[in-house]
């Protein structure tokens, strides 16, 4: 369980760097994102219901759910199954027993609990973690939630709570259970932008413009959203403003021919895309107003899908046919020292990890007429070029988008004919399935 | 080994769960909080003309419409119609065609009269071809290599053939859609496609052809004109296809 390295082997890409490395760094692509680390045994006690209010069975059992799922998903704890449970649910630190979580079967080093109402309208939670070694003062936090009673608040309450759990006992990093997942989905007909619960609850469309739409990324404030959406002259970047709730101007990004694959700049100050409005696509950046437009790249052949490097805001990583297939490279953002990272193949849509150090994208390594083309997402060291695969043997996997924690990963994953939105943690462990209506694409993770 | 396994058999299960269950499933009841406000697109325009606008009882008559931002387009009489098109119709009697194009920025309306005189003619004869009938049968699609946007040496014949019929018939300007097949990544063959389709405007170009006549339009993988996982269906797909631009 602790070793990925027998199920995961890491394989190193460039002979340059292979001497220069330390032979049994098998854990480098844990670094900043304590997924490497022991995991601490956690329990989620149901809360206790108060009140006879008839709302509070229904709030409760989407309260108690939801803070056990973001607790699972988490990627830092191994959370003690309901089974294994206590079947106490202890509404306040006088009513629990900590001996009870600590000993077997549960085994918790740390137990969640407390009590859930819902009165006039309003729902309020008292959130309690407790150590369950620390007899003398257990309480590791203490919570207080009052918010209009609702299922949708209920998850979101549970979402705040997992997420100051996650932040106490998880080095310092903030939890994703409060954040947003944007995508594509056809299935009202047409392929527009959508948005959902990092968990997949939620799930509803934001544009309606009854065209195609690809490619959303938020920006990093949560404001806007920039995409590609194809019209008279083809494709152009549109950003739509969620605080407005309609379209506002990008000029930059409509000049005819293809404008797609919008990127945020970390401060969100610029947006880098790719456009052949020169006559070959390149990278071109402006700012996020859509003015002061500039070109990145001159380089014959496709130039789509930078990202930045949203610790520095000023390298981008993207995907270049120079050579023939897709590569995935690196420069800095006025297009000056150009680095290819993958070595052959068919390797494409590049997400820069918020800590800066790696880059996820979707690679095909036996691209070619006559292959079988099993597309896989892959994470890889910059400095190092060393990689890790993420996924395998199941469908054609596509468009990875890190999360804000640097230990999830959302992306698409095509079955059959039909794609849908998976998450998994950053070592490629705990899949799971987010979407199941429609066909759902292109998915790209909120900054918080 | 185990753990390969606790991955693949829920992962199996749920695949299996969503062929079974998936398909029939009616779309999730959207509760009124869930639905966005819609976005403020821009208002529709509709173009619509008949020709010719004064005809004998019997003779045909051509609508042609064409409309931007719209997102059901119908005409009086008729019903519903795609965004641009053309339509042969014959009208007993002098007749006001009203066109309707609805989109999220609002509507359009457009009107196209037709004074239609006298008694009916002699029968017309039916076998000529629209103007879309002729563009079809001599500006054909050219097809390209895996993951190239070079125009092959057959090509080049077709283009030349396309290139005379557009130099013949000079009023007719096209739309050059460039197509890729289903195997790359839809950011990639966006550019792709778009290369493809600006590959086969700039030889029409070098040609004679007047740039202001041809509109380019990438549909990478989008618009797949066949959607089999086999060699002849990519090789269909890897395109660039000519339509009349109305």
């Amino acid at each position: 369980m602790k070793s990925h390295s027998r199920l995961f082997p890491i394989f190193l890409v460039a002979l340059a760097t292979l001497a220069a490395l330390p032979a049994a760094a098998q854990d480098w692509v844990h670094t900043g994102s304590n997924l490497g680390n022991e995991r601490i045994r956690i329990a989620a006690a149901d809360f206790k219901p108060v009140g006879a209010d008839p709302q509070t069975p229904a709030l409760k059992a989407a309260f108690d759910a939801t803070l056990y799922d973001d607790l699972g998903n988490a990627g830092i704890f191994d959370l003690v199954s309901k089974s294994m449970a206590p079947q106490a649910a202890p509404g306040s630190p006088q009513e629990i027993s900590l001996q009870q979580w600590s000993a077997a079967p549960a085994n918790a080093a740390m137990v969640a609990f407390g009590a859930l109402s819902a009165t006039n309208g309003r729902l309020v939670v008292y959130g309690w973690l407790d150590d369950t070694r620390n007899t003398v003062n257990p309480q590791v936090l203490g919570k207080q939630y009052n918010e209009e009673a609702s299922q949708d608040m209920a998850r979101t309450v549970a979402h705040r709570f997992a997420d100051e759990i996650i932040l106490r006992l998880g080095g310092g990093i903030n939890g994703i259970a409060e954040t947003k997942i944007y995508f594509v989905s056809s299935r009202s007909g047409t392929k527009e932008i959508w948005e959902m619960d990092y968990d997949g609850q939620n799930q509803h469309a934001v544009t309606h413009l009854g065209t195609i739409s690809l490619s959303p990324r938020i920006s990093p404030d949560n404001s806007r959203i920039a995409f590609a959406s194809l019209g008279h002259n083809g494709w152009d970047i549109r950003t739509y403003s969620l605080e407005l709730g309609r379209l506002v101007s990008f000029p930059a990004g409509t000049a005819g021919g293809s404008n797609q694959s919008p990127a945020w700049s970390g401060d969100g100050t610029k947006i880098a895309f790719s456009s052949s409005r020169s006559g070959d696509s390149e990278i071109w950046v402006a700012d996020a107003s859509g003015g002061n437009l500039r070109s990145v790249t001159s380089i014959r052949g496709p130039n789509i899908a930078p990202t930045w490097n949203p610790r520095t805001n000023a390298q981008i990583a993207w995907a270049s046919g120079r050579t023939g297939e897709p590569q995935i490279y690196t420069m800095d953002q006025d297009g000056a020292n150009m680095q290819r990272l993958t070595d052959s193949g068919y390797a494409v849509s590049p997400s820069w990890s918020p800590n800066g150090q790696f880059l996820t994208f979707a690679w095909d390594r036996k691209y070619g007429p006559g292959a079988p083309g099993g597309r896989d997402i892959y994470v890889m060291d910059i400095a190092s070029k060393r990689w890790l695969q993420l996924t395998h043997d199941a469908g054609i996997n596509d468009y990875p988008s890190w999360a804000p924690d640097n230990r999830h990963i959302v992306f698409e994953r095509a079955v059959g004919g039909r794609s849908q939105i998976w998450s998994m943690l950053s070592d490629g462990t705990g899949q799971h399935q987010l979407t199941e209506t429609g066909s759902n694409f292109m998915p790209n993770w909120s900054w918080k | 080994m185990n753990r390969l396994n606790r991955i693949l058999v829920p992962v199996a299960l749920l695949i299996a769960l969503i062929t079974v269950a998936g398909c029939g499933k009616k779309p999730k009841h959207v509760p009124a909080s869930e639905t966005a406000p819609a976005a403020i697109a821009p208002a529709p325009t509709a173009q619509f003309s008949a020709t010719p606008a004064q005809v004998a009882a019997g003779d045909q008559v051509q609508l042609s419409w064409h409309t931007t931002e719209a997102t059901t387009v119908s005409i009086d009489g008729i019903g519903d119609v795609p965004t641009s098109g053309v339509k042969t119709v014959t009208p007993s009697e002098s007749t006001t065609y009203h066109l309707v194009a609805k989109g999220d920025g609002g509507s359009a309306e457009a009107t196209a009269r037709v004074i239609v005189n006298g008694p009916p003619a002699v029968e017309v004869p039916t076998t000529t071809m629209s103007a879309e009938e002729a563009f079809k049968a001599n500006v054909q699609d050219i097809f390209f290599d895996y993951d190239t946007y070079d125009i092959r040496a057959d090509s080049q014949a077709t283009l030349s053939k396309d290139a005379s019929y557009l130099a013949s018939h000079p009023d007719v300007k096209v739309v050059i859609g460039g197509y890729c097949d289903e195997r790359g990544s839809n950011e990639y063959n966006l550019a792709l496609g778009q290369n493809r389709a600006d590959a086969a405007r700039n030889a029409l170009i070098t040609a004679g052809v007047a740039a202001s006549r041809i509109r380019v339009i990438s549909y990478g993988k989008e618009k797949p004109f066949c959607s089999e996982s086999t060699e002849e269906c990519w090789q269909l797909n890897r395109r660039d296809g000519f339509t009349i631009d109305q």
